[in-house]
């Protein structure tokens, strides 16, 4: 276990320790005083560690391909934008475009979520991405959605766990929330369902997961509490063009 | 009514007496346009599906087929003209949006054909560059501010300064990004392979990159757009440069739209997405609102790259394009591409093909000005596209201002294509912008490539040529030196904006 000291150092420089740490063949890293330094954890691969004290900024986790990070804090904007695979790990609250494009892994986040998390998230063969909030989000969740699935515990029981236009243009993949959420809070291509017991097996493992990685101490739901936001057709543009 | 009012747009003539019945052209034509009928032993037509590709004219051994325009005889009149009027007809019928394919057709000047080039005489002489060295080589990245020299203790001189990554093309002339989905697997080799040969650079639209052409990365400029299909950290290490593109000239301001039908197994595996499955790129990135936005991407791609690639952005050419491109500039990109209005797609709503964004010539004037006078114009080059037909395009692109160009519609014109507009049918008979493996073998990689680099050969050799006949040996020479273009039947506005002189003056 290396730890790094990033109060005051620049991201580059922040990101090219971490670089140089690994290139010795170090495999866990903790990074102090994080203030917002952006773009870390980007690209790294599996077998990599990184625990964040601090609040790290905007685009953490982009583009990674199987490393871990855990987050002692808040995160920002961006994190695990078209991220491929691993895990992110957040014992607080994310900004805005949270998973944009993820293709895989498995990104949890203890508290609430901004706007437009999950958008665009794609499945592809064994890559299925995960995201999983613990509290409530704001609109366009799951905005574009193409594949995987995103989990929103809603823990704190609040009576809107969602804003508004959720899902618009959903065509892939499925949003399960504890709570409800009604027909003037999703976009016109969202439909709503129960879960499957398919689906409600792969809930609570996934519930199991987040508190286990949270060190939560674990919560029993029923499955009547949540519900199901899904695409009612893969192809909400197919009849569009005229030639 | 049952009967559709849409008349067909070319006749198909079959001349008796050449034609033997072979029965090449029902082969040859994926639109159904040919038969054979075999009660009455001969070729039948339907005249209706033809779209002009001229595929079974090319290929009839007699010569019996000759494909005419045909505009339906309706009452002449100049605003509703017959594609106006069919046009009509087409969305009454299905109530969608009217879908068009290549770059904007409309007649509308291009503003090429009025910029004139210099040449020398007597006052300084002309150089022949079949005997003379004439530097093409050009430099894509950001330039420094200057350069410092350091000296070693015999005086000897090494550069001190750390120079931005750079692209080094043998010509100023680089493919367009057509990915492999709008246009065939064969089709994107022959790009790619020709791009190695010649030693320039082919883009792979925002569709991926098939693992087959993961050998072509030193020749690859890999895009990132609002969808992010096949994008992931391999994707971007295996490339020399990545691309954030944020329009394109045919439809600026709107997104991508690949049906479901054409993602088979392979364009699945290039995309990473299911098969089957619609590939939607949103309209915006939505991780980009604002210049500060776009320098957070930037700034990840290159932290992912290492910040050894150049990282470019690509706009279409729109209204405050010089506004943008310094934004952009600033952003820290290392290459700036402007699309302009006439740039071409596989498919794109026809009114905005049409009737959307600038033209190149104004745009790119408006760009380099600005970036000049900002005093950042060697922070990034700027490579333009959108239309360029022959190599005194490109000439007069690079005297107005380009480090580069971008070949598109050029391209795939040397690849075969015929210009019907049809590409997003997916039935191109030419075998390039189709999925169909029965049109596609129809292309051979090997002749395709062949077909590109003779092409950036004939068009080096006559930017060379005209460079000579101004006296000028090295296309660093020639770049922004609008002293060497010269208008004629423009506006004193127009002169203005593209900041050169009247033929004459």
């Amino acid at each position: 276990m290396t730890t790094i000291n990033a109060e005051g150092v620049h991201y580059k420089k922040l990101n090219e320790d971490i670089h140089q740490s690994l290139a010795t063949g170090e495999r866990q890293i903790e990074l102090t005083n994080v203030r917002g330094q952006r773009y870390i954890g980007v690209g790294l691969d599996a077998g990599v560690d990184i625990t964040i004290q601090g609040i790290p900024g905007n685009d953490l986790a982009a583009f990674m391909n199987g490393a871990r990070i855990e987050v002692n804090g808040n995160v920002q904007d961006g994190v695990s934008n078209t991220m491929n695979a691993g895990k992110v790990i957040v014992h607080g609250d994310a900004g805005d475009i949270l998973c944009y494009a993820m293709r895989g892994g498995k990104v949890f986040i203890q508290g609430d979520v901004g706007y437009r998390s999950g958008i665009h998230m794609k499945a592809y063969q064994e890559n299925f991405p995960v995201l999983v909030i613990g509290g409530v989000a704001g609109d366009y969740l799951g905005e574009y959605m193409a594949g995987g699935v995103i989990v929103l515990l809603n823990l704190t029981d609040d009576p809107k766990p969602a804003g508004y236009l959720l899902g618009t243009g959903m065509h892939g993949g499925a949003i399960y929330v504890r709570g409800q959420i009604d027909q003037t809070q999703v976009g016109a291509e969202v439909g709503f369902d129960q879960l499957s017991d398919q689906e409600w097996e792969l809930v609570q493992g996934l519930v199991v997961e987040f508190f286990g990685d949270l060190s939560l101490a674990p919560r029993q739901f029923a499955r009547e509490e949540f519900m199901k936001l899904y695409p009612k057709s893969r192809r909400p543009y197919g009849n569009l063009y005229s030639y | 009514m049952s009967k559709r009012l849409v008349q067909a747009e070319f006749n198909v003539e079959r001349d008796p007496e050449r034609c033997i019945q072979c029965q090449v052209c029902v082969r040859q034509c994926s639109n159904q346009v040919h038969a054979y009928d075999e009660e009455a032993e001969q070729v039948t037509c339907d005249e209706a599906s033809c779209v002009g590709c001229q595929r079974c004219a090319t290929l009839c051994p007699t010569g019996a087929i000759t494909i005419k325009k045909a505009p339906p005889d309706f009452a002449p009149d100049n605003n509703w003209t017959s594609d106006v009027i069919q046009n009509i007809y087409r969305q009454a019928e299905t109530g969608g949006v009217l879908l068009s394919a290549m770059g904007n057709d409309t007649a509308k000047t291009s503003w090429w054909d009025n910029i004139l080039l210099n040449a020398s005489q007597v006052t300084n002489p002309s150089i022949d560059p079949l005997r003379e060295p004439m530097e093409l080589t050009t430099f894509l990245g950001a330039k420094p501010n200057a350069v410092e020299l350091s000296f070693d203790d015999q005086g000897g001189p090494s550069l001190a300064t750390k120079l931005a990554p750079q692209l080094v093309l043998s010509t100023p002339i680089m493919f367009s990004a057509m990915s492999y989905g709008a246009i065939s697997y064969n089709a994107f080799e022959s790009l790619a392979r020709a791009a190695g040969q010649y030693g320039t650079f082919a883009n792979s639209g925002e569709g991926g990159l098939h693992k087959d052409f993961w050998p072509h990365g030193p020749n690859m400029i890999v895009q990132v757009a609002s969808g992010r299909f096949g994008v992931d950290i391999d994707y971007l290490k295996v490339a020399a440069a990545v691309e954030i593109k944020i329009g394109q000239g045919a439809k600026p301001g709107i997104g991508g739209h690949l049906p479901g039908e054409k993602v088979d197994e392979r364009i699945s595996q290039t995309r990473m997405i299911p098969v089957g499955s619609d590939a939607i790129s949103p309209a915006p990135h939505h991780d980009i609102y604002s210049i500060e936005d776009l320098r957070q991407l930037i700034y990840s791609l290159k932290e992912a790259t290492r910040y050894q690639k150049p990282i470019s952005v690509k706009i279409a050419a729109v209204h405050n394009v010089a506004a943008i491109a310094s934004g952009i500039v600033r952003a820290g990109a290392d290459i700036v591409a402007i699309d302009g209005y006439k740039g071409g797609t596989g498919a794109a709503p026809t009114m905005i093909r049409n009737n959307v964004g600038i033209p190149i010539e104004f745009a790119l004037a408006a760009v380099d000005d600005r970036l000049r006078q900002e005093g950042i114009r060697n922070q990034a080059s700027v490579v333009a596209c959108g239309g360029f037909r022959s190599s005194a395009d490109v000439v007069k692109a690079i005297a107005l201002g380009a480090d580069a160009v971008y070949i598109g519609t050029a391209a795939l014109v040397a690849l075969g294509c015929h210009l019907c507009q049809k590409c997003y049918t997916g039935k191109c008979n030419w075998g390039i912008a189709t999925q169909d493996p029965y049109l596609t073998r129809r292309l051979n990689p090997d002749i395709g490539a062949r077909r590109l680099v003779n092409l950036l050969r004939g068009w080096s050799h006559e930017i060379k040529e005209m460079m000579g006949g101004m006296g000028i040996n090295a296309i660093e020479s020639l770049r922004g030196n609008r002293e060497h273009l010269r208008g004629v039947g423009l506006s004193d506005r127009e002169l203005s904006i593209l900041g050169i002189k009247a033929a004459g003056e």
